[in-house]
């Protein structure tokens, strides 16, 4: 590894700083290999040998030289996840000029590290990135003096399959209830009957039926092996510490097609950062993880005991495990899987429909589980008395009096930079033909759309409205976007993934400060494949013109 | 003579799962999307008052989000012969988000050989009910129809009882064809199936068909029975 050290010149007050930087040089090798996973094996794809790919550690402000080298039969390429990055460096084949790296290629990538934190490396070529083609990165700040911990875990989740991502994406178009194992029966009719009597029942069912949706549709593929680092819920991949000393867990969610719900019981977690950027602390329970996003938290667990971080998939098909232990081979225990939740009226973005009044899990909605951006309290105010065994609606289903993190929350512990009101909206509709397998961004296919054009030093605002009956956590590349959570302007959360509920809408502002073009999607990987996608162009050129 | 219009449609049936192998089935991120195929059929046996029948079903399509093209085949067998057998070649084009528009050709070989022309729309209508209507232009201008619905109703994950509906209506009498004007046939159902996996399902359908008014004048001027209540057993298989 090549090490220089060179000065920076940093202009805001007039002085010069000198900065210790690195350069530093890496190498990956993508490759095809039969992986054993939990007792399944499959085609997966390796890097350096290794599933999933192995950790990179950047330095802020290192200038990195990455030769990616593609060993396997058909195109790749790697992206970096959330970085900040010159746009041909992006790794998006059909963008700023990179075609993917050919079979038996290697492509340089070179780059400045703009940015410290915990993120992610995946494939944007075909269905590589649920074939094992991604790894987790954490860069360390250039500053010392950071947030003090004893001990340093990066607990990367995935899902795992023996399918090839192909045939998966075939069975949803054949059929797109094809993995949901959870549809509504005869007997869950009479039991429906039997608790809300005959004609609730009946004209909940016809409701749906008219609409010709599934309230079971919470996950559209399962069968999935849910892994912690590479390692299956029986593997238990631990993380040793002594107690007292405070323990920074970097969480990415790495998974093609799912939600965690993760808690470590009878551990406080301290939510230091999200997708990459400090945010003030904020003690929680438990954290819905979007897929793609990260979060950082700090644990401190005083007993000589072991805990479980338990991580179960939206849908309840299973679940991640790891533990955090004194000593290798303990083991807490594993709680059971909570009931999956069915939808409502209220994702449709209905919630004011008669015959679904859940007043109380509509008001759990906002103020609890509260992804939403209208109201910010972030205290749970109105929690359910007891455990619900039939939970109805996206965000119900937490055991109660569980502090679960919300978007409102999030507080970007630096103040932003640029906290200018945006010159204009651009409203985005998340769209799907869920019967068809067809997902869009306004109406269009990615083939089919206009790219969004912004100006160079634009400040937008981007409204997206989910129209469907799923989350999309929806991914901007290049720029970090922030989130209007209802923190004043200067404290707005940086995101680069933003999951937007059923039925419900956010807004986000983003300063468009990094010419090229960037990729724009649903990070469910099936939904990107079937069309939700767009490119957002920044053109310098305009700008220059401008000025 | 009519052998060359019958196995030019058994063949084109056949090569339907092989297309996408010329047609580099890939996935990629966003880009133009890739044809997929479907090939479902299912064939089943049963024992009525005239011996052995067996009966089948089958459809393949092929192309994209919004335009495909549908090979169909159906057709019933008695003690060993042919009574009954069409294949249909559509384009499918969609144009909402539950429907598609189908326009092709209708080839019948038994009982005897006709062509038709096929227009008809196919689908999922409210309530979860697949439905097919497609209308039918014979050579000679004779005018029918059909109408197919059916709903899965799942007993458990993996059992799923399918009520099932075909009405043909005719608008002309069509007397070499035992079909009298007004509705000539009706068959009704109720399959009850196993899905061993999602692709693979042994099934029972208990089935009554019937034909009506003038159609089953005919038939009973004939000596024929117009009504056959059946059980059947048998599978059906996607890939």
């Amino acid at each position: 590894m090549m090490r220089a050290l060179f000065k920076v010149l940093v202009l805001g007050g007039f002085t010069f700083i000198s900065l210790a930087a690195e350069a530093g040089e890496y190498s990956l090798v993508i490759d095809r290999s039969n992986v054993d996973v939990g007792g399944r094996s499959g085609d997966t794809i390796t890097l350096n040998g290794q599933f999933p790919g192995p950790l990179l550690r950047f330095k802020e402000g290192e200038d990195v030289t990455i030769h990616v080298t593609n060993k396997m039969k058909e195109e790749s390429s790697v992206h970096w996840h959330g970085f900040l990055i010159p746009g041909e460096m992006d790794g998006v084949p059909g963008m700023n000029g990179f075609h993917g790296i050919a079979p038996g290629e290697t492509f340089t990538y070179r780059f400045k590290v703009r940015q410290s934190g915990t993120y992610w490396y995946h494939s944007h070529s075909g269905g590589q990135e649920q074939e094992g083609l991604a790894g987790p990165i954490v860069i360390e700040p250039a500053k010392a003096g950071g947030i003090p911990a004893s001990r340093d875990y990066v607990v990367m989740l995935s899902d795992f399959t023996d399918e090839r991502a192909s045939a998966i994406l075939r069975n949803l178009k054949a059929d797109s209830g094809y993995y949901n194992r959870a549809k509504r029966t005869v007997g869950d009719f009479f039991r429906d009957v039997g608790k809300d009597g005959v004609a609730a029942t009946l004209r909940d069912r016809l409701d749906w039926g008219e609409m010709r949706m599934d309230p079971t549709d919470l996950a559209d593929v399962t069968g999935y092996t849910f892994l912690v680092n590479g390692k299956s819920a029986n593997a238990n991949w631990t993380g040793l510490f002594k107690p007292g000393e405070r323990i920074r867990l970097r969480f990415i969610n790495a998974s093609a097609m799912t939600y965690f719900d993760l808690r470590i019981p009878d551990l406080k977690m301290i939510v230091v950062a999200a997708d990459g950027r400090n945010v003030m602390p904020v003690p929680v329970d438990e954290i819905r993880l979007a897929i793609g996003e990260t979060y950082d938290v700090i644990v401190t667990p005083k007993e000589d005991r072991a805990y479980t971080i338990f991580a179960q998939s939206l849908d309840r098909s299973g679940y991640a495990r790891g533990t955090l232990a004194p000593r290798e081979g303990m083991e807490a225990p594993v709680p059971p899987l909570r009931p999956r939740t069915q939808l409502n009226m209220a994702d449709m973005g209905m919630g004011s429909m008669e015959s679904m009044d859940h007043g109380s899990i509509a008001g759990m909605d906002m103020s609890h589980m509260d992804h939403s951006s209208m109201s910010a309290k972030p205290d749970a105010s109105a929690l359910p008395e007891k455990e619900d065994l039939h939970p109805k609606g996206w965000g119900a289903g937490f055991p109660p009096g569980e502090k679960v993190l919300s978007y409102g929350d999030l507080k970007s512990l630096t103040p932003q930079k640029d906290t200018r009101e945006p010159s204009r909206e651009i409203v985005v509709h998340l769209n799907g033909n869920m019967e068809r397998y067809i997902w869009t961004l306004n109406g269009k296919k990615f083939e089919e759309a206009k790219p969004i054009e912004l100006k160079y030093g634009e400040r937008v605002k981007l409204t997206f409205v989910n129209d469907t009956m799923m989350a999309h956590p929806m991914h901007l590349h290049g720029m970090f976007v922030q989130l209007v959570n209802g923190q004043p302007a200067a404290r707005l959360p940086d995101k680069h993934i933003v999951s937007v509920p059923p039925g419900q809408s956010y807004s986000v502002l983003v300063t468009a400060d990094e010419p090229g073009e960037w990729a724009f999607h649903c990070h469910l990987l099936y939904h990107m494949a079937s069309g939700m996608m767009n490119k957002v162009v920044v053109a310098r050129m305009s700008a220059e013109a401008a000025r | 003579m009519n052998r060359l219009p019958k196995y030019a449609a058994l063949l084109l049936f056949l090569s339907l799962p092989f297309a996408p192998a010329l047609a580099a089935e890939e996935m990629m991120h966003g880009e133009e999307s890739s044809p997929f195929h479907v090939v479902r059929f299912q064939i089943d046996g049963a024992h009525n008052h005239q011996g052995g029948l067996l009966t089948w079903e089958g459809i393949g399509s092929i192309g994209g989000d919004l335009e495909k093209l549908v090979v169909r085949s159906e057709g019933e067998m008695q003690n060993g012969h042919v009574e009954r057998s069409e294949v249909w070649g559509l384009y499918s084009r969609n144009v909402s988000e539950f429907w598609d528009v189908q326009a092709g050709v209708r080839q019948d070989f038994d009982p005897r050989p006709q062509t038709f022309l096929v227009v008809g729309v196919e689908g999922l209508a409210p309530y979860f009910i697949e439905t097919g209507a497609h209308a039918f232009l014979a050579k000679n201008g004779d005018l029918s129809a059909r109408l197919e619905q059916s709903i899965d109703l799942l007993i458990t994950q993996s059992v799923a009882l399918k009520p099932h509906l075909k009405l043909d209506v005719s608008a002309n009498d069509v007397p070499e064809r035992e079909i009298g004007a007004g509705i000539s046939r009706v068959e009704m159902g109720a399959q009850l199936r196993y899905e061993i996996t999602r692709k693979f399902a042994p099934y029972i359908d208990l089935v009554y068909e019937r034909a009506l008014g003038n159609t089953a004048r005919m038939i009973r001027n004939d000596g024929g029975d117009p009504g056959d209540l059946t059980l059947r057993a048998g599978v059906s298989f996607w890939f």
